[in-house]
Formats: C-alpha cells, sequence, structure tokens
C-alpha cells in the first residue's frame, strides 16, 4: 500500500508536462487526422465528411506540387552548398589556428536570429531600386546582371535559398565542429607518424569518423528546408506568382487566407509523412552506423 | 635540410594567412547584413535611397524613437518581454518537475511516456499551427495571452526534459539520500538539491527557450488578432507598406528587435556552444 502511494506521488511530479503534452500536441495530432477527411471553413459548424477528397485534390492541385518541388530544391541547395561551407569552415576552424573561439561566435550568429528579421533584412539587400545587392553591382560596372532579384521568376526562389542558407550555415558548422572535435587527436598523430598527407587524413580518418555527424546534419537540413516558412513571409510571400511557395506555406494560407482547414490539414498529413519517412531513414542509419 | 625546414615554415605561415583570409571573409559575410541594417536605420529618409556607403553621412537616432512610438513598438516589446519570460518559467518548472521524475523516480508507464515525449521531439508536425488554432478557438482563448503562452510551453517541453533528465541522471545519488535521511520529502529533495546542482543544464535550457520565444511568429500570427496583444515579431510587418516601405524605421524596428537576443548571445554564448557540443556527441 505504501509502495502504492509512493508511486502515486511520483507521478504527481509529470502531471504538469503530461497535461500540456496531450492538450497541445496529442490533441492537436488526432485532430489534423480526423479534420483531414472534412470540408470545413474552421468556423462554423457545418463540417462535411468528404473521405479521402483532400487527399485526391492534393496530387491535383499543381501549386502544392509545385510547393513540394520548391521544398525538394531548396533541400538540394542547402544539402550542397549550405552544408559544404559549413564543413569547411568547420575544418578549418579545427585546424588548431588562433581565434577559433572567435570564428565560432560571429558564424553562430546568423542562427539565433528570427526568419521574420532576416527575411526583411535580406528583402533590404535585394530590393529591385536602392537595394546594395543592385548597387554594389553599378559599381562594379556589372550593371547588365542588375535585376528585381525576388520578382523575376528566374531568380525568386534562388534569393530565398540564399537568404534561408546565410542563417543556416551556423547551425551545420555548430554540429560539424563538434563533430571534429569528438575525433580524437591521437588518430592524426599516428597517421602523421605514419607519414600520411593531409588529404589522407582527410578520406581516411575524418569521412568516415564523421559519417554519423554527416547523416545527422544532412536530415537536419532536409527537414528544415522542407518545412521553410517564417523567413518566406516578408521576403515574397510566396510570390511572384507562386514561384517561392514552399509546403508550411501552402498550409498556412489554405487555411486562413482560403479557409479550408480540411484541406490543409490533409497537406499536413502529406508532408509529415514525408518528413516521418526521412527521419525513419535517419534512425536507420544510425543504428547501422 | 635547414632551409627546407625554413621552406616548410614559411609554408605553413603562409597557409595559416590563407585560412585566415577565407574565416576572415565569411565572418564579413555573417556580419555584413547586420551592419547594412544597423546602417540604413541610422540614415536619413532620404540619404536611405541615396547613400550606398555603410558609413551614414549623419547618425539619425531619431529613426528609433519614430519607428518606436510610430509604430507602437513600446506596446510589442513589453508584450515580447512578458510573453518570453512567462514561456520561459514555465517550461523550467513543467520540465524540471518531469525530467527528475524519469531521471529517479518510479512510477506506472514511466518508460511509454518518456518514449512518447521524445518520439514528438524526432517526428516533426508540420502545420500544428492549424489544429492548434481550432483548439484554441474551442477553449475560448483564441486572442488571449494565456492562449499563446500555453502552447509556447509545450513546444519547449520535450528538448528541455530531453537535456534535463540526461543531467540529472549524472548527478551522483547519494546526494538526495543522505537528504531523504535527513527527512527530506521528494518535492524537497526536487527543489532544495535537484534543481540547484541542475542550474548548469537549466541555464542553457533558458536561453534557448528565451530565443526560440522571442523569436517565434508563426503561433503569434494564428493566435493574435488584437494589436495591443502581438509580440515584436508580428509588430515588424506594419513597417512594411504595400507599395512601399520606409527601410529607415523598418531597420531601426528589426534592429530594436534584435538588439536583446544578441546581447544575450554574447553574454551566454559559452553555454549555447557547450551545450550543442553535448548534443552531437550523446
Amino acid at each position: 500500500m505504501r509502495k502504492f502511494i509512493d508511486k502515486i506521488e511520483n507521478f504527481i511530479f509529470v502531471i504538469p508536462a503530461l497535461a500540456f503534452f496531450i492538450t497541445f500536441s496529442i490533441y492537436p495530432l488526432f485532430k489534423t487526422f480526423q479534420m483531414s477527411f472534412y470540408q470545413w471553413d474552421g468556423i462554423t459548424k457545418n463540417m462535411i465528411f468528404v473521405g479521402f477528397k483532400n487527399y485526391i485534390d492534393a496530387f491535383k492541385d499543381p501549386i502544392w506540387l509545385k510547393s513540394i518541388k520548391n521544398g525538394f530544391i531548396l533541400s538540394f541547395l542547402a544539402l550542397i552548398f549550405m552544408n559544404s561551407i559549413a564543413f569547411l569552415l568547420a575544418i578549418l576552424v579545427n585546424s588548431g589556428i588562433k581565434g577559433a573561439k572567435f570564428y565560432r561566435v560571429i558564424f553562430y550568429i546568423p542562427p539565433i536570429l528570427s526568419g521574420i528579421v532576416v527575411g526583411y533584412i535580406w528583402k533590404w539587400i535585394y530590393d529591385p531600386n536602392f537595394g546594395i545587392l543592385n548597387g554594389l553591382l553599378d559599381i562594379l560596372n556589372l550593371s547588365h546582371f542588375k535585376r528585381p532579384w525576388l520578382s523575376d521568376v528566374n531568380t525568386a526562389l534562388i534569393s530565398v535559398s540564399i537568404a534561408s542558407m546565410w542563417q543556416g550555415v551556423g547551425g551545420s558548422f555548430i554540429l560539424f565542429l563538434a563533430g571534429l572535435q569528438s575525433i580524437p587527436e591521437d588518430l592524426f598523430e599516428a597517421s602523421r607518424v605514419d607519414g600520411a598527407t593531409f588529404w589522407q587524413q582527410f578520406f581516411y580518418i575524418t569521412i568516415p569518423l564523421m559519417s554519423r555527424t554527416l547523416m545527422i546534419v544532412s536530415i537536419l537540413t532536409i527537414l528544415g528546408a522542407m518545412q521553410l516558412l517564417t523567413i518566406v513571409i516578408p521576403l515574397t510571400n510566396g510570390g511572384p506568382g507562386f514561384e517561392t511557395e514552399v509546403p508550411a506555406l501552402r498550409i498556412y494560407k489554405e487555411a486562413f487566407s482560403s479557409y479550408k482547414f480540411g484541406y490543409a490539414t490533409a497537406l499536413s498529413v502529406l508532408l509529415g509523412i514525408m518528413l516521418f519517412i526521412i527521419s525513419l531513414i535517419q534512425i536507420k542509419l544510425r543504428k547501422v552506423d | 635540410m635547414k632551409r627546407d625546414m625554413h621552406f616548410m615554415t614559411k609554408k605553413i605561415k603562409f597557409s595559416r594567412i590563407l585560412i585566415h583570409l577565407f574565416l576572415i571573409s565569411y565572418a564579413i559575410t555573417c556580419l555584413f547584413p547586420l551592419l547594412w541594417m544597423i546602417s540604413t536605420s541610422l540614415k536619413s529618409t532620404s540619404e536611405v535611397y541615396t547613400n550606398k556607403s555603410l558609413i551614414p553621412q549623419s547618425l539619425n537616432f531619431e529613426n528609433y524613437i519614430k519607428a518606436w512610438t510610430e509604430g507602437n513598438f513600446s506596446i510589442y516589446f513589453t508584450n515580447s518581454v512578458i510573453y518570453t519570460i512567462s514561456i520561459v518559467l514555465g517550461i523550467v518548472i513543467v520540465s524540471t518537475l518531469a525530467a527528475y521524475a524519469f531521471a529517479r523516480l518510479n512510477f506506472p508507464f514511466k518508460n511509454i511516456i518518456y518514449y512518447a515525449f521524445l518520439m514528438m521531439m524526432l517526428i516533426p508536425i508540420p502545420g500544428a499551427f492549424v489544429p492548434l488554432y481550432v483548439l484554441l478557438v474551442k477553449l475560448g482563448i483564441q486572442n488571449t495571452r494565456i492562449g499563446y503562452i500555453l502552447p509556447m510551453i509545450n513546444s519547449g517541453l520535450s528538448v528541455s526534459i530531453f537535456i534535463l533528465k540526461e543531467f540529472f541522471e549524472q548527478i551522483p545519488k547519494e546526494l538526495e539520500e543522505s537528504a531523504v535521511i535527513d527527512g527530506c520529502g521528494k518535492f524537497q529533495v526536487y527543489y532544495k538539491i535537484m534543481f540547484p546542482l541542475a542550474l548548469p543544464a537549466i541555464s542553457t535550457i533558458v536561453i534557448f527557450n528565451a530565443l526560440s520565444a522571442w523569436n517565434e511568429y508563426i503561433l503569434a500570427a494564428v493566435n493574435f488578432t488584437d494589436p495591443n496583444k502581438m509580440p515584436v515579431q508580428q509588430g515588424l510587418f506594419i513597417f512594411q507598406g504595400q507599395y512601399f516601405t520606409r527601410y529607415e524605421l523598418l531597420m531601426a524596428a528589426t534592429t530594436i528587435t534584435t538588439l536583446p537576443i544578441i546581447m544575450i548571445y554574447l553574454s551566454m554564448q559559452k553555454y549555447i556552444v557547450r551545450s550543442l557540443t553535448g548534443a552531437i556527441k550523446g
């Protein structure tokens, strides 16, 4: 009996967390699945069951498909460019040079900023008439490259991608740096004694021992890029046309601009399943490792 | 041989310089947009459109006063301070209690509940703001401060509980045992011994959750329709006109919004890097 009371007492410690969790995580999760089978404007009591119609519509919705494609393009660019720069910076900062701490502090500044602030700063940089980017091209006598970066169909998505990568490099950098620091120093020393060159060390020690970190960073990069949202709102809000629409922005607009709550939650479920599969791959690869 | 050595050190020195050049140029890439923001915020209206120099001709601090008053930034700023403190306080109380229980106490379904929390950390729910909005309306707390604070507390719980549980598990058990012998109850052990010992981990949680609470936008946009309750991130939108944006005021406002977090970051960056390093090793 004493033991039973004891366990109940212990349970009290998790009750607040559990209450939050059930109300604001579990309930919305189930609500998302439920709502996705209805046609509903989010306001009236008038909910119509429509079965899988929202899901079928999603596969025929060119704007949704475009946003998914954009998500993949943003992921791809971030994987290649952002993570290469981050990896290079991490290796250089970890090479035993002076001022490593200074660089580490500076490189992690963009990730702590808000998406809205970063979006507005870059919107001003890209401004077609008075922005510093076009201004710089004028000064460099490259005026023919000038363009309205965010409203030109050919450059809008790339411009959004650059702004978001500028913010994201620091995050990957810190994770790479932590991974590099966890490699035992004697491995490099032993190989140096054996006469290994820098590149041999890089390919036979650094890369294999970093495989787990590389994997984690890649997955986080994809999850981040596929769910990009806040920075896009001040930059382009999905425009020009639907050139820079991203999945999360579609969900937001379908719910709060078009009042199609059922359809928006169906999109959530579809994107969630995609991201879940990516997370599963991560866990699988971790286990293999 | 000696000449060889000399050549080698020269070569190393040269590559060191190259490394620094590259790192410094990237540091400038990180800082330039921020410096450009501050520079624009100090320029006069006409100068914004004519002077492409990073250094303003004169320092127009009145932009800040204008942004603060015309933009009603005192309201947004106060709101953000209230929200950030409430959210962080809520997270610290709820997550330390739960993490202590998960690390040290026994109760039914302990592992199932803990893994449920972990699952939520690993699996993102995109567009969770849609059902959250529906829930807040149903609870009658949409467009209220509490309707924003409560789901924001929840969003920080999983990661915080995870970090704290790992930390609590490393604290030697003898400390608690001797306290129990001295006649301390469970709650006393928690707040007299475990809570103070966990302060390094708690400070990490405070910083990260404060940053994400201050920077949050989407849930605020979904929840608030009353401008008097909006946080700073929402307040920034009033400077953007449909056809014309007053960039010197907007940049003054973004500077005001950014300054507190840069200051917190620079003064606490020791904790930030340490915890991130721990995250990947774990």
